[in-house]
């Protein structure tokens, strides 16, 4: 039977699969057994109790969902006393999503989460619906190497970064999280979107802007981890569009080590444990004795360029 | 349609015969068979699935979430929340009174006996009785009624009085009258057509059931009208009432933080989450419908 356990770092996951932060939380104990997963993902956390955006928060498009939360909390004592240990019932390591407006404020949230039950940090600098000076650092190279290298300053818990798809080159801003001292790239948030009701003429959403949520995203995303995957040595989780196993192959042969999944855990609530299984007798069917084999191993080193040639030896 | 028909999605949902490995579940994944699904009016259906016995678990007030067929070739992206209509455990079914309105129901009433349908739940806390309460009074409008009609089998279980109120726009529409008289209710209709359904009418019926000592305790669902009325009469003469809510919802596990309602805590205006905190909710704690 494959081993299906990845290393992110220092930490060993016993399966590449994860809940994309956001979309998840410790009460999905009551659908899925959560000592399967490969990590929990908290949602994102902030320093003061927050109650999110206007509703509507979520509105369905032609191509998946858009949705813009704001980052609702109790804020972080509540989750350092009450949420952290409801996930330290459970085996996996936790990854604490932390989001805040000011560099300096980011740090100390970061030093303040570092606590015995947090496994890893996991610095959401993309939130769609916040600046890139207050929260989106992640669409800016510069802003993006001054968040990490803070933050890095003040933790010694393993540090992701999760990344912005908005962005215009994302290969820049992953080379400076890398440099900046993060240990994985978590690839990438939501797409920054708009719904307008021809019924009313207004804005779908409360927040007006709202994050897009789609098995659409996939074929985006993906390119963007095989871009970046070229450019850096430090691991990658991909999220985006993961709705089955052969998602879950795709965004490794790209060079992911892991991925985290949002929608599919929505549309089918015990999506995250199925795509395991169906992972585990994807690799069994081909011999695949570990699934890390696959990290990286798409094939296109060889690829004919000339349109002649191509042309002539099929697909 | 692509993502609900794919095998390799979906098996993980329980079927009627599975063997359950996940059994200390709260809430489940479950493929239902379609054991009807007919008209009940020009605007409403009534399904009635065949589920796995952990489905049977729901009561009165409870939600499932619902992934709707196409009714257009293109995906609906996202489940849709329903409360319980019945729940008959003799014969292993549970049942959804639906008007169809959006995507998702119009693609619910093209099911057909034999079908498969995915339904997650139960979702949410639901009604709950108090042991003090002799009779208890009921007044929901529209959609909301197929939501309310559960509780009177939940009454008649705790050998509850109930006394049902059913506000309409004409005696076409008027849910769940049958429900309610099978189960032992007395049932008043009031309509929009003959202006029995005005607040001030409702509100004399309300008094004269206050007045008899027939109303311990207030439910109501599905409009925000009657929802205010209750208010002002419960706080008049300190009776307790509980009202359900909806709210468009996306996780149905209080994860996502998505289907906020306002409450009114001790004088605080407070967000939550109708999958998980209510959908049944304190009365008085509801700022609207």
């Amino acid at each position: 039977m494959v081993d299906l356990s990845v290393k992110i770092g220092d930490i060993t996951l016993q399966n590449p699969i994860q809940p994309a932060s956001g979309a998840f939380s410790w009460e999905y104990n009551d659908v899925i057994d959560l000592n399967r997963l490969g990590a929990l993902v908290a949602k994102t956390i902030c320093r003061e109790p927050r109650l999110g955006n206007p509703t509507p928060r979520m509105a369905e498009t032609e191509a998946g969902i858009i949705q813009s939360i704001g980052l609702p909390g109790k804020g972080i004592e509540y989750f350092v006393d009450h949420i952290v240990p409801e996930y330290a019932k459970f085996k996996p390591p936790l990854v604490v999503s932390v989001n805040s407006e000011t560099i300096e404020d980011f740090a100390a949230l970061a030093e303040e989460l570092s606590v015995p039950d947090v496994d890893v940090i996991e610095a959401n600098i993309s939130c769609p619906t916040r600046n890139q000076t207050g929260g989106n650092f992640a669409m800016h190279e510069d802003y993006t190497r001054d968040c990490i290298t803070a933050i890095r300053a003040k933790t010694k818990k393993p540090l992701w970064v999760k990344l912005s798809p908005n962005a215009g080159d994302i290969v820049s801003i992953a080379r400076a999280a890398e440099a900046a001292g993060a240990d994985c790239l978590v690839i990438a948030n939501t797409f920054l979107s708009l719904k307008i009701r021809t019924d009313n003429f207004r804005p779908a959403l409360g927040n007006k802007f709202g994050g897009l949520v789609s098995p659409a995203l996939k074929p985006i995303v993906l390119r963007m981890v095989y871009q970046v995957a070229k450019q850096v040595k430090i691991p990658i989780i991909g999220v985006g569009g993961v709705t089955k196993a052969e998602d879950v192959v795709e965004y490794m042969l790209a060079g992911a080590s892991a991925v985290g999944i949002g929608y599919a855990g929505f549309r089918n609530p015990t999506a995250l444990v199925q795509i395991i299984d169906d992972l585990e007798a994807w690799c069994d069917e081909r011999g695949i004795k570990k699934v890390t084999e696959l990290i990286g191993a798409v094939k296109d080193a060889d690829m004919e360029s000339d349109p002649l040639v191509a042309a002539s030896v099929g697909v | 349609m692509a993502l609900v028909t794919s095998n390799n999605y979906t098996n993980s949902a329980l079927r009627t015969g599975d063997v359950d490995t996940y059994p200390e579940r709260k809430v489940g994944e479950f493929i239902g068979t379609v054991v009807s699904n007919a008209s009940v009016n020009d605007e409403y259906k009534h399904v009635v699935l065949k589920v796995h016995p952990q489905a049977l678990k729901a009561y009165a007030g409870q939600m499932f979430h619902l992934l709707c067929p196409s009714p257009d070739g293109a995906e609906v992206w996202m489940r849709r929340p329903m409360s319980v209509y019945r729940v008959d455990r003799t014969n292993g079914q549970i049942e959804f009174l639906y008007k169809i309105e959006g995507r998702g129901t119009r693609g619910m009433a093209l099911l057909e006996p034999g079908d498969d349908f995915n339904v997650a739940g139960p979702l949410g806390h639901g009604f709950t009785l108090d042991p003090s309460w002799k009779n208890i009074a009921v007044l929901g409008r529209g959609v909301g009624l197929a939501t309310l009609a559960p509780l009177s089998q939940l009454a008649a279980e705790n050998k509850v009085g109930v006394t049902a109120i059913l506000s309409a726009r004409n005696p076409g529409v008027v849910m769940s009258k049958k429900l309610f008289d099978e189960l032992g209710a007395r049932t008043m209709v009031v309509l929009d057509s003959d202006n029995s359904s005005a607040v001030e009418n409702v509100e004399k019926i309300l008094g004269d059931l206050i007045a008899r000592r027939q109303a311990d305790a207030f439910f109501t669902c599905g409009s925000n009208r009657l929802l205010k009325l209750m208010q002002r009469l419960g706080k008049k003469h300190a009776i307790p009432g509980q009202v359900a809510m909806e709210q468009i919802m996306v996780c149905g596990f209080g994860a996502c933080y998505v289907c906020m309602r306002t409450f009114e805590v001790d004088g605080q205006k407070v967000l939550r989450r109708v999958c998980r905190d209510g959908p049944v909710f304190n009365m008085q704690e509801a700022v609207g419908w």
